[in-house]
């Protein structure tokens, strides 16, 4: 029988200064919620159940309120995902632009099996993402907060390198 | 200029002037540009007077919805007792548009000047810039002017030693398409999930935190400073067809073309002249099949229709389409217009907020519809079908992008039933060369 580990609370110390700054640009504590699950996020890798927890204790709501907003919104990981998440824009600017070859390149580069699944040294998950707002640069692919403008098949085997 | 290109010469640059200039980004650079004079000379002013130069210059919204932007700045009511709030709107995620990203990437504090401008007018003391989670660059660069323009005195309690009390916060979105509707935005900023909230109260009535507040885009306020520098007929004057329609405007070019970018015009420039002679044309060997000009929210454009077109706008609306966000989409003659729609519609399905019934049934069933046909399995009736469910999804639900469903839908059938029906006839898609989508999102 395995005992979970105890939680370590993210706010604390210099985050939870960060968060008090935070509060005060705001007339309610609740609109500090998606600021504090980033801060959540930047220091865990994605947003646990506990974490939700811990949030709504902060802030004064309740765990399945921040579980419904977090629920929401794309960029929160509700799972632990790869070292490297890799979301490659498809939506049409990108389509017409080649993106499908380049998720197809992503796949077999990082050994990612499917969309959504991490590789087998854990380093890699590739999602399909809709529209980064960089048409213009297709296909823009964003690999953790590191933006990369005009990626194209050939460019990929140097982008996966670059991540070890 | 037609970042990240030279400036063409019939080009009008303002806004993008100093794009992929990285001198321009830092406080000291905005400065020697002529930077922060309009907020100084507005602080001086009353918020009146500055909402009536706004009037007068014409100037509308450059979000997509092109209400009047100085009309819109006179429904709050400076001095009511209530805290008053400005929403910036830069949670630019309309497929096809990627202008404010290089407005804030290259010249964030032409936005905290508009902002502050805009806050005065209204009688804000607080202005939050929305921006989306995915823009890590804009984020960054905004989030140092900010820091920058607080030490520098020019943001705070005592903004430019005028006594009056003016903030601006950047707040990180965190992946929603519909956070860019207006009361969406305002939701989601509260720390509530995005849906978008019933019309009336408008928000200049109760919006964010209940007070009243004003939304604005980036580019709407970034155009602010250099209408007080130059005055409102200066800005009226930059017109070639419709006098509703002034002033310069940021189009960001994609897809299927040689030169994408951002370019900056003047309203009414011809379309024709535009796609052709500053975007370069379609790529090399091919020709241009279809437009959708202000993103994807926008009927799709034949080219006799968009190379008719006047780009402003009462322009776009006389050949069939709207301005929107000036996002132009360009698709060449190797592209399959089933499987784009199909795929616009994938879009809005994955982002409608799903609160109301004829948008998340309608979009998903659209985008099964339409992917099928595309895969050679629809027949004639799933065409009529498709006409049935995108009227049920018009002018029906709290927000537009039900409506933004339908449109590509609704146009594409009109203007390109040949492909439909070539689809359905030889039960394939006449223009695969590779398999079919990798995998279902």
């Amino acid at each position: 029988m395995t005992t979970k580990a105890p939680y370590e609370p993210v706010f604390v110390g210099a985050r939870r200064e960060e968060l008090d700054a935070l509060l005060g640009r705001y007339p309610t504590t609740m609109a500090a919620l998606l600021p504090a699950l980033w801060i959540v996020q930047e220091a865990r890798g994605w947003v646990s159940d506990d974490a939700m927890e811990e949030v709504a204790g902060v802030l004064g709501l309740t765990p399945a309120y921040v579980k419904g907003v977090v629920t929401f919104y794309t960029m929160y990981h509700q799972h632990p995902v790869g070292k490297y998440f890799v979301q490659v824009c498809t939506t049409s600017p990108c389509n017409v632009s080649g993106a499908e070859d380049v998720v197809r390149a992503f796949l077999r580069h990082t050994r990612c099996e499917e969309l959504g699944q991490t590789s087998p040294d854990g380093k890699f998950t590739v999602i399909e993402v809709e529209c980064l707002g960089a048409c213009g640069f297709a296909t823009p692919v964003m690999i953790n907060s590191e933006f990369i403008e005009s990626v194209t098949p050939d460019t990929v085997p140097a982008i996966v390198a670059a991540h070890k | 200029m037609g970042y990240p290109h030279k400036s063409h010469a019939r080009e009008t640059p303002i806004l993008s002037q100093h794009f992929g200039d990285s001198d321009a980004i830092s406080l000291a650079g905005w400065r020697q540009r002529g930077g922060y004079r309009a907020l100084e000379q507005a602080l001086g002013m009353s918020p009146t007077d500055i909402t009536n130069i706004v009037k007068e210059s014409g100037l509308r919204g450059r979000g997509g919805a092109g209400f009047p932007t100085g009309l819109k700045w006179s429904f709050m009511k400076v001095g009511d007792g209530k805290p008053h709030y400005l929403c910036c709107n830069a949670d630019e995620s309309e497929p096809g548009t990627f202008k404010d990203r290089e407005i804030m990437r290259w010249t964030p504090h032409a936005l905290i000047e508009g902002c502050a401008i805009a806050s005065h007018a209204m009688g804000a003391e607080t202005a939050y810039i929305y921006i989306r989670g995915e823009f890590t660059e804009p984020l960054e660069r905004m989030n140092a002017a900010v820091t920058e323009a607080y030490s520098e005195g020019v943001l705070g309690k005592n903004a430019l030693g005028s006594g009056r009390r003016i903030d601006v916060h950047v707040h990180k979105g965190a992946g929603a398409y519909i956070c860019g509707e207006e009361t969406a935005l305002m939701n989601s900023l509260e720390g509530r999930r995005g849906n978008p909230r019933i019309k009336p109260p408008f928000p200049a009535a109760s919006g964010v935190f209940g007070q009243p507040t004003t939304i604005n885009n980036v580019e709407t306020l970034a155009a602010v400073p250099h209408i007080l520098n130059n005055g409102a007929e200066w800005y009226k004057q930059m017109c070639l067809s419709s006098p509703k329609s002034t002033g310069s405007k940021l189009y960001s070019v994609c897809g299927n073309v040689r030169r994408p970018g951002t370019y900056e015009v003047v309203m009414g420039f011809p379309f024709k002249d535009f796609l052709y002679d500053l975007c370069g044309g379609p790529p090399v060997g091919r020709k241009f099949k279809a437009i959708i000009p202000g993103g994807a929210s926008v009927p799709i454009q034949t080219m006799e229709e968009a190379e008719a077109t006047l780009m402003d706008y009462e322009g776009f609306v006389a050949k069939g389409t709207m301005l929107g966000s000036g996002g132009v989409i360009c698709l060449d003659d190797t592209q399959c217009m089933v499987k784009q729609i199909g795929r616009l519609a994938r879009f809005f399905a994955h982002e409608s907020c799903a609160q109301c019934t004829q948008c998340r049934e309608g979009t998903a069933w659209t985008t099964k519809i339409v992917e099928r046909i595309e895969a050679g399995e629809g027949t004639t009736a799933d065409l009529d079908t498709l006409l049935s469910i995108a009227d049920n999804m018009t002018g029906k639900t709290i927000c537009v992008l039900s409506d933004s469903c339908a449109v590509p839908v609704v146009s594409g059938i009109q203007k390109f039933r040949d492909e439909f029906m070539a689809h359905i006839t030889q039960k394939r898609c006449p223009y695969r060369t590779t398999p079919a989508r990798s995998a279902a999102a």
